[in-house]
């Protein structure tokens, strides 16, 4: 997943960042843990999802360390990891990003034994396993990219090595967005996004990475196309999932492609789309307008998503001891309360129960009724008491994972697909 | 010193910032076209592939007749509009005051960002719109038009409102050095006013158009950015094509698309200047 700006947050989080960086150059914060990292500065880049002021601020407070955060969108994150290896710390990325990006020597594995809480990392980013039954979906697993042999490793390895590529941090199922007013029925299937019924009412999202994965879902859900792997498709079954999205932007069927986060949002809020691939705090943004909108879980299951952070090559010493001991601060609790009760999901959920009340709790993750008003950490009210989250609980959600975002091997000759589509 | 080499001299610091900064990177970009690229990286070489795969692709050809599309409506509509706009400036409003005071009214939308001129279109076109909502309270039509948002008419409209000035400027300018006189000569001559301005005015302004039409024709064909918004990203021209190939890492092959693009841009220049030759009438 990737977002550009969350304009409607931005504004807050900077007043607020504002804010408190006032108060903490009047009243100097207690440092923590490491008094030594004090003066260290640490570039993180990622994209708007994770790099939030908020957790600059916190890690300012509780380490001393200071973080600087550049956000930018999926391409660009991809790009200045591949190509820009000096003008970052730490890099936050997702772990198909990873997959393009390790080839190029820009990071350095990381060694499990110094992370806390590696333990009770989710097993979807160890083993693949969410459950000891579940079966890993398609695509490119984030655990398959997860480790490389050793310190210096530059390939992949299929255990845990205790070498981490990326420890992760935020991850999420994604599905359709509907607006259940307009459509006024249920909607149970990926298929509906090309149904004839939502004529010019339907969008999808123009990142080719992420596109052609909710491509493949509806085109495997339609029963046109049966993929070996839809993460790593071959030529022939890439022409004829473009085939099938081309002859239906020809007929009309797409209002728009959206390409940033707001503009989902818009086209959502707006009543120009009416069900489109859609991000999480993108319906949440849609919903704090008073307009309802639903994260349709769907049968087939969802499109998943996850990220992580990096630590670039370069990285040694001071700062390198800095980097793991903010990654252990990652993983401790407070930022992933802080993701969660955005509905993103953290990496070790049970630290961050302790930073989220029993209804957040019960809500975000259990998928429990609520018994009060959900509020954003923002402050925006995002459910009343009684409402469910979409699609229930973690287990429900994670569980029902059909496809990982992916990169493929044919990722040039896709990417040129879909430039044709885009065009066509 | 002689005089050759002060004049030299004297042409040595623009030709350096020229050299620096339009014909090295040009250069650059013509040597990466031919490079290769692997999905993080690019690595030199000679081979044709971009070119190959450009030309082979009937995307890049249909891409190419769009980006011509917008490039003549936007031009047709611009100049008539724009060189309407200059004539009533020039020659309608009479003291130099209201000349200025209006000719400045125009150059207002300028003050904000054309991004922001352009996306304010969106909230206006929309299904759900100023624009549709007010034809169907008059009674216009029944259901909301769905081509005004997202399709070529509201790509060539923010085109045509983006770019109209760019078109009245340099036409006013040439206007204004029309000498009144030949004017009143034409009149006396027994010119009526259509013939005046076939046979004389136009004529005299045709630098003014030329260089109107070279910065519409060069704004649009060269844009990205107003097409993917104003088309929702359903449209493309090749402008597109370029900024896609770029977020994906594929420079070689924006670059391939990119020196295409130069020379179709450079061979319409030239055309143009063909019929005008600009120096000698400025």
């Amino acid at each position: 997943m990737t977002t550009i700006s969350k304009i409607r947050y931005s504004r807050r989080a900077l007043l607020k960042t504002g804010g408190a960086a006032l108060a903490a150059s009047a009243l100097p914060a207690p440092m923590v843990w490491g008094q030594e990292s004090k003066n260290i500065t640490l570039r993180q880049f990622g994209t708007g999802v994770s790099n939030l002021n908020e957790v600059a601020t916190k890690v300012k407070e509780d380490l001393g360390i200071t973080l600087e955060m550049t956000a930018l969108d999926t391409d660009s994150v991809t790009q200045r990891a591949a190509t820009q290896p000096d003008s970052f710390d730490i890099a936050d990325i997702e772990y198909f990003v990873a997959k393009k990006v390790w080839p190029t020597g820009n990071l350095q594995a990381m060694d499990a034994t110094k992370i806390a809480n590696y333990d009770k990392i989710v097993g979807i980013f160890r083993n693949g396993k969410l459950t000891p039954e579940s079966t890993i979906a398609q695509g490119t697993a984030p655990h398959t990219v997860g480790f490389v042999e050793g310190p210096d490793g530059t390939s992949f390895v299929d255990n845990e090595s205790g070498w981490m590529t990326l420890i992760p941090t935020i991850y999420n199922a994604d599905t359709l967005g509907i607006r259940p007013d307009l459509i006024g029925r249920p909607i149970t299937s990926w298929t509906e996004l090309l149904n004839p019924e939502f004529k010019g009412k339907a969008s999808i999202l123009d990142i080719s990475s992420i596109g052609i994965m909710d491509m493949a879902m509806v085109c495997e859900a339609m029963g046109e196309i049966t993929y070996g792997d839809k993460g790593n498709m071959t030529k022939e079954e890439i022409d004829k999932t473009i085939a099938i999205f081309t002859e239906a932007k020809k007929a009309g069927q797409f209002r728009a492609f959206w390409k940033t986060f707001d503009e989902s949002v818009n086209l959502m809020a707006s009543g120009e789309v009416v069900i489109q691939s859609m991000w999480s705090p993108a319906i949440t943004a849609v919903r704090s307008r008073g307009i309802p909108c639903v994260y349709q879980p769907l049968k087939e299951g969802y499109r998943s998503w996850g990220g992580g952070i990096g630590l670039s090559a370069s990285l040694s010493g001071m700062e390198l001891d800095a980097a793991y001991e903010y990654i252990n601060w990652y993983l401790s609790g407070w930022v992933g309360g802080f993701l969660m009760r955005q509905g993103y999901y953290s990496a070790v959920p049970e630290t961050s129960k302790e930073y989220m009340s029993e209804n957040e709790w019960g809500y975000w993750f259990e998928g429990k009724e609520s018994t009060g008003d959900i509020t954003s950490p923002f402050g925006d009210k995002l459910a009343g008491a009684g409402e469910v989250r979409d699609g229930g609980s973690f287990y429900d959600r994670m569980g029902a994972v059909a496809c990982w975002n992916s990169v493929m091997e044919e990722n040039q000759y896709m990417v040129r697909k879909w430039n044709e589509f885009i065009a066509a | 010193m002689t005089k050759q080499v002060t004049a030299w001299i004297q042409a040595a610091p623009m030709a350096l910032v020229l050299l620096a900064f339009l014909v090295a990177p040009i250069i650059m970009i013509v040597i990466v076209s031919f490079w290769g690229a692997t999905e993080y990286s690019i690595y030199p070489a000679f081979q044709f592939d971009n070119y190959e795969f450009l030309f082979g692709s009937p995307v890049t050809y249909t891409v190419f007749a769009n980006t011509f599309k917008y490039a003549l409506i936007t031009w047709a509509f611009t100049f008539v509009i724009g060189f309407t706009v200059a004539y009533f400036l020039a020659f309608e409003v009479r003291s130099l005051k209201w000349q200025i005071a209006l000719f400045l009214l125009c150059t207002i939308p300028f003050w904000t960002s054309n991004i922001i001129r352009m996306i304010s279109w969106i909230p206006f076109l929309g299904r759900n719109g100023l624009a549709n909502s007010t034809l169907i309270s008059w009674g216009v039509i029944d259901e909301p038009l769905e081509w005004l948002l997202f399709s070529d008419f509201s790509v060539i409209l923010a085109f045509v409102h983006l770019y109209t000035l760019f078109m009245v400027v340099p036409i006013f300018n040439s206007m204004m050095r029309i000498d009144r006189s030949l004017i009143e000569a034409a009149r006396d001559a027994g010119a009526s006013g259509w013939q005046t301005l076939r046979h004389v005015i136009i004529p005299l302004c045709k630098p003014g158009i030329m260089i109107g039409s070279i910065f519409v024709s060069t704004l649009v064909m060269g844009d990205f950015i107003t097409v993917r918004f104003m088309s929702g990203s359903q449209r493309a021209n090749v402008g597109r094509l370029i900024s896609n190939d770029i977020s994906l890492l594929q420079y070689p092959s924006a670059s391939a698309t990119a020196v295409v693009l130069l020379i179709t841009v450079l061979i319409v220049i030239a055309l143009l200047l063909r019929l005008v030759d600009i120096r000698k009438e400025l």
